[in-house]
């Protein structure tokens, strides 16, 4: 029974990560090893042993603050804190609900917007290819962005070295692409 | 005997010396690779970031081409689509509602029945143990293999080698002739997918990798993932800027470093191709 009451004591946060990443945030003692690992801890606004603190202190406004923040942007999914986590909280699985919860209630963090340009030019890529272009992603991300001269640099040596491939490489079934991004697609736009 | 092959985007684009030199090493073992159909991306991080479903989505459609293709056995050299392909094999084997929902979502059936191999799978399955012998040029150098994030984590999923200093790619390497050295930055992450949207952080992760390879007396980097390989070599400026030093250790795949032992030739496997100029 005790998992039970447990279980009633989770916000409705703490009930879709445990429904949809089996993360339950309860299990996190605040050992710090997340946090130690993690290559990127000194980038985030809170390292992944606070936002875990955060999830479980259940309170809303900072429920707010974690899909608000830049950590989970900015968070690799490299799975160190998973493989080290002695209660082998799935933090990274935690992570992808979380981002795509604060895409669907647009409270992306300001500073993450290059990365998120980022991946939404990869996708489209593949949407309308089936295959990754990698000229046609630049491209596109650096309208997006407005970064037109990063990277400049790369490309000619790239393509001396047959790196980039001048056109796409298309699969032929890209109605039955279409198709997959369209049943998939979960209204959040832009 | 037949493998089947799922490239990834990377090896058909910025890391086609990966796919050369994979191809190359298996044709010195008549291996016969069969590339899987009309294959698409995996997703990526971008797909599991932005959108779980899409997420399996993709990977699962060319597991199911794989299946109708008739490939018991599919050898995935990037380290990040065989971690794609792996995760939703496992998701989808476990779920049956989520691979209804897929195979919904693909109009195409999905058995989860294809093995996938990632590269040190199959090198270990099909050609470590016909390496004595063929042998005629030993990587006599030293070396420091690394395997990056995908390749072996998370651990529960994948089941390939440990998490802590792996070392299936060291094991490999000393058959080449190479000596593996111990070091502390095995599998550290690169940056990874934040190369182009978070440049310095790159710079910086990738920078301490190379400066612990170089602190340890390495002779060359050994990788095994499209992506390490991209901000390991192509990102050498921001790293040396980074070290505050010009670091000249090249990089290279494991197939490009055990196609040098087998005595194939350089350019077959792409070592024309890097940035960094590949001296060993």
């Amino acid at each position: 029974m005790s998992s039970d009451n447990h279980h009633s004591a989770l916000t409705e946060l703490g009930a879709e990560l445990l429904e949809q990443s089996d993360v339950k945030v309860t299990r996190c003692y605040q050992c710090g090893k997340c946090t130690a690992g993690c290559p990127l801890a000194g980038e985030m606004d809170y390292p992944p042993s606070l936002v875990m603190r955060m999830l479980q202190t259940g309170r809303p406004e900072l429920e707010e603050k974690v899909l608000r923040s830049f950590t989970i942007w900015v968070c690799l999914t490299c799975e160190m804190c998973f493989a080290r986590c002695p209660m082998s909280i799935d933090i990274p699985k935690m992570m992808d609900q979380l981002r795509q919860k604060s895409l669907l209630e647009k409270k992306t963090n300001r500073k993450a917007k290059e990365i998120i340009a980022f991946h939404k030019s990869f996708l489209d890529s593949i949407r309308y290819t089936g295959r990754l272009y990698e000229i046609g992603l630049l491209a596109d991300y650096k309208t997006r962005t407005l970064k037109i001269l990063d990277d400049m640099d790369l490309a000619l040596p790239m393509m001396k070295r047959g790196k980039l491939g001048i056109f796409p490489e298309m699969i032929k079934d890209r109605s039955g692409m279409a198709s997959i991004f369209r049943k998939t697609n979960k209204k959040h736009k832009d | 005997m037949t493998l089947g092959f799922y490239p990834g985007c990377s090896l058909k684009g910025s890391s086609r010396e990966y796919a050369e030199s994979v191809l190359a090493v298996a044709k010195a073992f008549d291996i016969t690779i069969e590339e899987i159909k009309d294959w698409n991306c995996c997703g990526a991080t971008a797909a599991h970031n932005m959108n779980r479903e899409l997420s399996f989505a993709l990977p699962a459609r060319i597991l199911s081409l794989a299946e109708k293709q008739g490939l018991t056995e599919v050898v995935v050299p990037c380290a990040a689509c065989y971690s794609r392909l792996t995760v939703t094999q496992y998701e989808l084997a476990k779920d049956k509602e989520l691979k209804d929902r897929i195979s919904e979502v693909n109009g195409m059936e999905y058995k989860g029945s294809v093995t996938i191999l990632n590269i040190i799978q199959m090198l270990d399955k099909y050609i470590t143990p016909k390496l004595e012998g063929k042998v005629v040029k030993p990587f006599d150098h030293k070396v420091a293999c690394y395997y990056g994030c995908l390749l072996v984590r998370p651990h529960e999923i994948l089941k390939f080698d440990r998490e802590e200093d792996p070392q299936s790619m060291d094991e490999v390497m000393l058959k080449a002739g190479a000596t593996p050295i111990d070091w502390a930055f095995k599998t550290e992450c690169c940056g990874a997918g934040l190369s182009i949207s978070r440049t310095p952080s790159v710079g910086k992760l990738s920078g301490m990798i190379v400066g612990d390879a170089k602190d340890r007396g390495a002779e060359a980097i050994i990788v095994a993932c499209p992506m390490c390989h991209s901000n390991l070599d192509m990102r050498r400026k921001e790293i040396n800027k980074y070290l505050g030093e010009k670091v000249d250790i090249p990089v290279l795949y494991i197939t490009q470093a055990l196609g040098l032992a087998v005595g194939l030739d350089r350019k077959e496997l792409g070592l024309n191709r890097h940035f960094v100029k590949v001296t060993v």
